[in-house]
């Protein structure tokens, strides 16, 4: 067992769901208790759908358990076919119907159903949701893809691409979808498949067409990229087009496979955020100690950009999802921070105090840690909330997505000519300390005052009048550092009374 | 004023037409509970005991992420938990002492039963027993069923009521009458009925759960109960069968429900008539008034239940009889016939009444009707308003005070709000 509060991911018959509500005439059938029907709720609420997931759950209730559950299956299934007459139907069983062994799959089988029926195995106690995701689009794509569809020789005619992975409930993936199919139609190369999100039967069948693949999402759609390398010989590209390097180096390897020319694509100034990031006033972006976690896809990306493209040190990397902890490793190393591979949002909340970071790129719940410990934070990865479907157009790929990722990530931030001003007059009475930055709002609440006789470490040191007053003239948003600072260097050196000699001489040690 | 309308408790209830439905249901599980249930005894701690799906369900049904570590938490069963009941019981132990060491302020914990754990058939009641000889000094440790496979989202609350229920300490044949408000209320409408209780001169009045698990009122046979919630089954017969009685009332909402709900007490603890009648007055024409700025708006207009809380019956009949609505459907997950006897008598004639659910026909039937107003689940909110249906979800009865004269205006206001919503939208 595992004690948890908050998860990450949901189970992986909810990644079943991502995949089914993402396409068009698909169906699901889940065997499963009536409360099971509340991730309904996730796509209507979540994502603010206008039409009921393609769901239909058996709710069996305790009185049919030993007795008639598949028999409701079985019933439910016809209902199904005759109620929404889907192209395909999946079937499945949830946590609880995995334990009462119905067997979906056998007993679907015997039906003789006149439409293609996909069982699905996603084991409840071992898998999550993005795992589910991934294996049912898999499944999908090994059932309805027609194999005697392949690609054409290329004679003149405009290189093909699927695109694959987006489903529903993706972090803003709605828009993705649209900003790289824009960039791929600049670059001529034309879009075969875009898979599951907005894929019906008759685009699975044709996915073999293209001539090649692009993985935006591997987390859903590593599986099915894998089968059609097997099946139909497509190679996949796997860098995912996030920042403005990551996009370029996609725009290479994709100008590389389709034989177009990436040139025109490469041009500066494509994306604002490279000049953004070197005008002056970005200067003060400089060395932010900045903490992410998500999924990993997500997150070594955004180590990259906020690495090289806005010029702040990583403080600290990593992902929920267990099976790309590779990647995380990987990137790790490259920033020298020891990789964060868990799905406890209680270690990851740990991680981030003792970051000391002054912005978290992550989830949802870094988003809560953060206001918590009153650091910002932008939102980088799902688990998602209803903040994450914007209405605007806010993609995070491509060269578009770069400059959204700009915008969010230094918005949270005290803006450069802002923090120089805030030095400026801290001692103004209108412009002090607990104003805050004006650009957060006046819903922003400064941070409260703070208790200056209270160590922020877990040390017996005092501060000494003096000190304490020089400790309150420094800006309020890094005065906090400062504090820990000092007190853990008067430690150190054995100091009992910090006095303004050891501020200052702690300051030096510390510089950077 | 409608409060005085005769309870012709002769009606033909039985006669009452009800569809009964046994298909596929979108409702929630007992597990919802937790989410107010926590809030309102500050000193307990909720324990799920199942699967990956059972912690997600709460998370996404508390809608936001509490800020906050909360008093809640599921211990997740992992494959090899499945392999014999030894194992998941002794992971069990483990995780609570994890639990208990982390949070030495708790005083109560629920073990909380999911279809999983059910259906492997892990005894929480020996499990908090066990536990309950190791830890006992620092925690009470208690037991109840969330599962979707036993309980249908509010019955929850009863499950975790009725385990409370062994547990109060025993008031003997000797003891003065004490009166308890059964139900979980939100503090301030809780607060509101105290201090009418002392106004009417009842004294001893608790409330069942009370704000901390370690204050449980005292049961025997001269305690009176009233219940505030419709969906309290288990807990009023467990009640019961300590000696306790129920006072057979309307439920608490609106001005006539109150009023019935109030008045049946002061009956029964022997207050003035005219007293009664003099303290709830001015009471009385707030609400009216308060819910007067709503039924311009509402009279008149169709109003169609989803099954969701059982609190159905009560809210439509407040609905019907102050605010002039027009029922059609009022579908409840389940119709507890002694409970809502008052309630079904004083319901106007020709409504149907539907009980379980098969959500794929009831769809059908909302699309037919074409009601002003649909109370339905998240699940169906959204999908209904794009078919250009006016919707109001059914989880915040359940979350905001509605009870009592001095929410009775809000309670209007929101199935009033959707409806003007439309009326000034012009996107
Ligand atoms: S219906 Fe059962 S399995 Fe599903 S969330 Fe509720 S208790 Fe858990």
């Amino acid at each position: 067992m595992q004690l948890s509060v908050w998860t990450y991911e949901g189970p992986p018959h909810v990644g079943a769901m991502r995949v089914a509500t993402a396409m068009d005439g698909v169906h699901y059938l889940l065997h499963s208790p009536q409360g099971d029907t509340y991730a309904d709720l996730l796509f209507t609420m979540i994502e603010r759908r206008d039409k009921r997931p393609p769901v239909t759950y058996t709710t069996f209730q305790a009185r049919d358990l030993g007795k008639d559950t598949s028999q409701l299956f079985q019933t439910a299934a016809l209902d199904v076919v005759e109620r929404f007459q889907p192209d395909a139907m999946l079937v499945g069983a949830s946590c609880t119907a995995e334990l009462i062994q119905d067997d979906p799959a056998g007993l679907i089988e015997n039906m003789g159903l006149p439409i293609p029926v996909i069982p699905l195995e996603l084991p409840s106690y071992q898998r999550k949701e993005h795992w589910g995701a991934a294996e049912t689009f898999y499944q999908i794509v090994r059932k309805l893809s027609d194999k005697s569809r392949t690609r054409s020789p290329i004679d003149g005619r405009r290189p093909l691409v699927n695109l694959l992975g987006p489903t529903a409930l993706g972090f803003r993936h709605r828009d993705d979808i649209v900003e790289i199919t824009g960039l791929l139609g600049h670059m001529g190369i034309e879009v075969n498949v875009t898979a599951p999100l907005g894929a019906n039967a008759g685009d699975i069948a044709k996915l073999g067409e293209a001539d090649f693949n692009i993985v935006l999402y591997p987390e859903t759609g590593d599986l099915a990229a894998d089968y059609l390398k097997r099946e139909f010989g497509q190679p996949a590209i796997r860098t995912i087009p996030i920042g403005v390097g990551a996009t370029q180096d996609f725009v290479r390897e994709v100008a590389a496979l389709a034989g177009v020319d990436p040139e025109p694509m490469l041009q500066e100034g494509l994306s604002r955020l490279s000049w953004w990031s070197r005008s002056i006033d970005s200067n003060y972006l400089t060395g932010k100690r900045v903490f992410i976690f998500g999924d990993a896809t997500h997150a070594v990306a955004a180590a990259r950009i906020a690495s090289e493209e806005l010029g702040f040190t990583v403080a600290g990397l990593g992902c929920y999802n267990r099976e790309y902890a590779r990647d995380i490793r990987a990137a790790a190393k490259l920033y020298d921070v020891e990789p964060l591979i868990t799905d406890d949002h209680l270690a990851v909340e740990k991680a981030i105090k003792e970051a000391q970071v002054e912005l978290v790129l992550g989830t949802q719940m870094e988003r809560h840690i953060a206001k918590r410990f009153g650091i910002g934070c932008a939102v980088i990865s799902s688990p998602v909330h209803v903040q994450d479907f914007p209405a605007r157009f806010s993609p995070q790929m491509g060269f578009e997505g770069a400059n959204v990722l700009f915008d969010e990530w230094v918005h949270p931030l005290v803006m450069g000519l802002e923090e120089h001003l805030l030095t400026m007059f801290r001692d103004d009475f209108e412009f002090n300390d607990h104003s805050g930055p004006s650009h957060l709002g006046p819903g922003h609440s400064a941070p409260a005052p703070e208790d200056f006789a209270a160590p922020a470490n877990d040390t017996e040191t005092v501060w000494s009048e003096d000190a304490q007053r020089e400790l309150k003239k420094i800006p309020f948003f890094v005065r906090g550092k400062a504090k820990r600072n000092t007190e853990t260097f008067a430690a150190e050196q054995g100091v009992a009374t910090i006095e303004l000699a050891t501020l200052y001489e702690a300051k030096a040690h510390y510089a950077q | 004023m409608n409060a005085s309308l005769p309870l012709n408790t002769a009606s033909a209830v039985d006669c009452a037409p009800v569809l009964k439905e046994r298909g596929q249901r979108e409702v929630f599980c007992g597990l919802t509970g937790i989410i107010w249930l926590h809030r309102k005894m500050q000193d307990a701690f909720f324990l799920v005991v199942g699967s990956r799906t059972c912690a997600h369900l709460i998370q996404s049904a508390a809608g936001v992420m509490i800020f906050a570590e909360p008093r809640f938490a599921t211990a997740i069963m992992e494959e090899r938990d499945l392999a014999g009941l030894a194992d998941a019981n002794e992971e069990l132990d483990r995780i609570v002492d994890q639990l208990l060491e982390r949070r030495p302020e708790i005083k109560s914990l629920f073990l909380v039963g999911s279809c999983p754990s059910e259906v492997i058939k892990l005894d929480l009641s020996k499990a908090a027993q066990r536990l309950g000889a190791k830890h006992g000094r620092q925690v009470r440790i208690l037991n109840y069923s969330g599962s979707g496979i036993e309980t249908t989202f509010t019955e929850g609350e009863d499950a975790c009521l009725a385990s409370l229920v062994p547990v109060m300490p025993e008031l003997p044949a000797s003891a003065p009458p004490n009166l308890i408000i059964v139900g979980s209320l939100p503090d301030i409408v809780e607060d509101q009925f105290l201090r009418l209780f002392a106004e009417l001169g009842i004294e001893n009045v608790a409330s069942l759960p009370e704000r901390s698990v370690a204050d449980l009122p005292g049961v025997g046979p001269n305690t009176r109960f009233l219940l505030a919630q419709p969906f309290l089954g288990d807990t009023a017969q467990r009640l019961k069968e300590r000696g306790a009685q129920r006072l057979d009332a309307l439920f608490p909402f609106g001005v006539q429900g109150t009023t019935d709900w109030l008045k049946v007490a002061a009956t029964e603890f022997g207050i003035d008539l005219q007293h009664f009648e003099e303290i709830t007055l001015p009471y009385q024409l707030r609400a009216d008034r308060a819910i007067a700025h709503q039924r311009k708006r509402l009279e008149g207009k169709s109003i169609f239940f989803m099954p969701d809380s059982q609190l159905e019956v009560p809210l439509a009949r407040f609905l019907a009889n102050e605010l002039g609505m027009v029922l059609t459907e009022v579908g409840s997950p389940y119709l507890h016939r002694t409970h809502l006897a008052q309630e079904l008598a004083v319901l106007p004639a020709g409504v149907i009444l539907s009980e379980g659910q098969d959500v794929d026909r009831q769809l059908d039937r909302v699309r037919a009707t074409k009601p002003d107003l649909t109370v339905c689940g998240l699940g169906l909110a959204n999908p209904l308003e794009s078919e250009g249906l006016c919707t109001k979800w059914a989880i915040e009865l359940v979350f905001s005070p509605i009870h009592g004269f001095d929410q009775a205006g809000d309670l209007a206001e929101l199935f009033a709000r959707p409806l003007r919503r439309r009326d000034v939208l012009r996107v």
